[in-house]
């Protein structure tokens, strides 16, 4: 326990200290605003990747709805400030719990299903969620949602971002995560050890969805316009291609995965398809040659598993390099 | 009543071709459990290649009932080859990996030919030309209007379910399939060729998408490298709906998929068309797993 605690608090204030690097480096003009908004986008994708990396990865349940929850988030939040001035991250923590809530609503009816027929359900719901912000007036149909303030700064992204990944990682090293890789790793067995396995998989489903929203409306709030069309399966795809980039069930994985791939997204900018073409790609080599992704080659063991979650002060640090 | 039937018309048309596409994913699911969300991708190479044999060859001026007989078989043997490749390619080397890699490399694939179809032929709808000029027929009075597409289309699909019925329960290799989807290891000892018996399934799957795609570009005219996405993925809930792995499953399916979304749209919602194919896909799955043909099987412990 004291090592966890030890590579613990490294990783804190090595990220403490990369966020005042930043900081002096973006106040003094160094970065510009380029560079700032990449900053904030890698931020943004590794807490999708992350809170996406619990559920597919530790608990195993595949998942590929993720940018539903993120909508959700986007839309609450972006509400609550244009039409109720609310401040920004009282609207950013409810528009999390909101997603999570959905998290819950449909955890709760899909935990029958396994493997592909969850992964099939679960697009399934994100589409549901995107058709229905299509369909309703209020948050503006088919057009969205536009002039939402840019309140998103270096500040407040990096917070939620290290909030993100200590709540994860801490959740993932706790008894309930091992529950949840235990669900993983066998499903049945994990039953007959006496694991209450709806509740953990209700909880990481939730859990994910929680980041999951927040992570959408920051982005809500630091690109000004949203609409249904940018939740839409591609974007589920995205982060479970950073997850998997990674290594599926390795926090430090996902971060790795969202660096790496906003930043081949932003070199690719001007050539959209190539990008995509490039993702796929990566994708398939990936699966074929190495399926356990980038750093995931400590694999899917359990006793494997935990020491390298137990050990690494790299899950921090290489998460505060965002 | 006479609006019902009209709808039902519509609606059996449509499903035709979901039926049609939903046949590759139960029986390549049926083989080696995989769902090959690249299906619907190759649906769209077969409707491009359909469309780009049937200008050729109207050009060349040939009958217009056989350019499309003749569109039809090329894109369909195009269409099974590239099947063939990508199982080949792409999810040979995962036979034995978890069923999440392979998921993850389906829905790759699928990208892929998403991407390198926007790439090369740019992102705009083409017009599919129109091969065989339509006809309007009147039945009972003058109050139900049946098109001959739709008969063409419901003809089409009819017979190939046939030919397919007849490959699955009289062909040797047809045995092959049913032996292979039922224990592959033990079609293994028994001397049959697995990989060629999962290559042929990839080769009539991909050959049937190719010929809704031919079907779907004379219907609606129009063709794009995103065409697709929607379809298959429908294409996927009609199978799950009739029951996975379940060939008159798929039919039906895809039929009574087809007949909801119509009707759902004739109400006037039809924005919430798409969402109404996915509730339908989550409540088949919660109530019902194994759809309405198939079979229960446990999980082994």
């Amino acid at each position: 326990m004291k090592k966890i605690n030890k590579s613990f608090w490294i990783g804190i204030v090595f990220s403490i200290v990369l966020y005042i690097v930043i900081k002096v480096l973006l106040t003094t003009g160094i970065f510009d605003d380029v560079m700032e908004s990449t900053l904030i986008l890698i931020c943004i994708n590794v807490m999708l990747a992350v809170s996406l990396n619990l559920i597919n990865g530790i608990t195993g349940q595949f998942s590929i709805g993720h940018a539903g929850f993120m909508s959700i988030g986007a839309y609450v939040s972006s509400i609550l400030t244009l039409n109720f001035d609310m401040p920004f991250v009282l609207a950013l923590v409810i528009s999390g719990l909101v997603a999570a809530f959905f998290g819950v609503l449909i955890g709760i009816p899909t935990l029958r299903l396994n493997g592909d027929y969850l992964a099939i359900a679960t697009l399934g719901f994100g589409e549901i969620i995107r058709i229905v912000l299509l369909n309703t007036e209020y948050v503006g149909g088919a057009s969205g949602l536009s002039g939402i303030p840019n309140q998103t700064t270096w500040t407040i992204m990096f917070l939620f971002t290290l909030v993100t990944i200590v709540v994860i990682n801490n959740f993932i090293s706790s008894t309930h995560g091992r529950a949840c890789i235990a669900i993983r790793e066998n499903e049945i067995a994990a039953e007959a050890m006496g694991i209450n396995t709806t509740l953990y998989k209700v909880i990481a489903f939730s859990l994910g969805a929680l980041f999951a929203g927040i992570a959408g409306g920051v982005s809500a709030h630091k690109f000004y316009v949203i609409n249904p069309g940018s939740f839409n399966f591609l974007k589920s795809f995205e982060i479970l291609v950073m997850v998997v980039l990674g290594g599926l069930g390795s926090t430090s994985g996902a971060i790795v995965g969202a660096i790496v791939l906003t930043v081949l997204f932003t070199v690719l900018q001007e050539y959209p398809e190539l990008r995509m073409i490039i993702y796929s790609a990566i994708l398939i080599l990936m699966m074929i040659f190495r399926p356990k992704g980038l750093l995931g080659s400590t694999g899917f063991s359990f006793l494997k598993f935990s020491k390298k979650e137990v050990k690494p002060s790299d899950s921090i640090n290489s998460g505060s390099t965002s | 009543m006479e609006y019902f039937i009209q709808q039902l018309i519509n609606g059996i048309s449509v499903g035709s071709i979901y039926a049609l596409i939903a046949l590759g994913y139960t029986m390549v699911y049926g083989i080696i459990k995989l769902i090959n969300f690249a299906h619907g991708d190759v649906f769209m190479v077969g409707s491009f290649i359909g469309l780009f044999s049937a200008r050729y060859l109207a050009s060349a001026g040939l009958p217009p009932i056989l350019v499309l007989l003749i569109s039809l078989v090329i894109s369909m043997t195009i269409s099974a080859l590239l099947g063939m490749s990508i199982e080949r390619l792409a999810y040979k080397p995962l036979r034995k990996a978890s069923r999440i890699a392979v998921l993850i490399t389906a829905i790759g694939v699928s990208f892929f030919l998403e991407y390198s179809g926007v790439f090369v032929l740019g992102p705009q709808a083409k017009g599919f030309p129109e091969i065989l000029n339509k006809q309007q027929y009147n039945l009972f009075g003058s109050s139900i209007q049946v098109d001959s597409n739709q008969i063409m289309i419901l003809g089409t699909t009819v017979i190939l379910m046939i030919i397919l019925q007849y490959i699955v329960h009289r062909t040797k290799i047809g045995k092959a399939m049913r032996a292979v989807s039922f224990d592959m290891e033990a079609a293994r000892l028994m001397g049959i060729n697995v990989d060629r018996t999962i290559s042929a399934t990839f080769a009539i799957g991909s050959a049937l998408a190719a010929a809704a795609g031919v079907i779907f570009g004379m219907t609606y005219n129009s063709v794009d490298p995103m065409m697709g996405v929607l379809p298959g993925l429908k294409a996927f809930v009609a199978a799950v709906l009739g029951g996975i792995g379940s060939i008159p499953g798929a039919l039906v399916g895809g039929l009574l998929l087809g007949t909801v979304e119509t009707g759902v749209s004739s109400l006037g919602y039809s924005s919430w068309r798409d969402g109404v194919a996915f509730a339908v896909l989550i409540l088949i799955l919660i109530f019902k797993p194994s759809g309405l043909f198939g079979k229960n099987v446990r999980e082994k412990v």
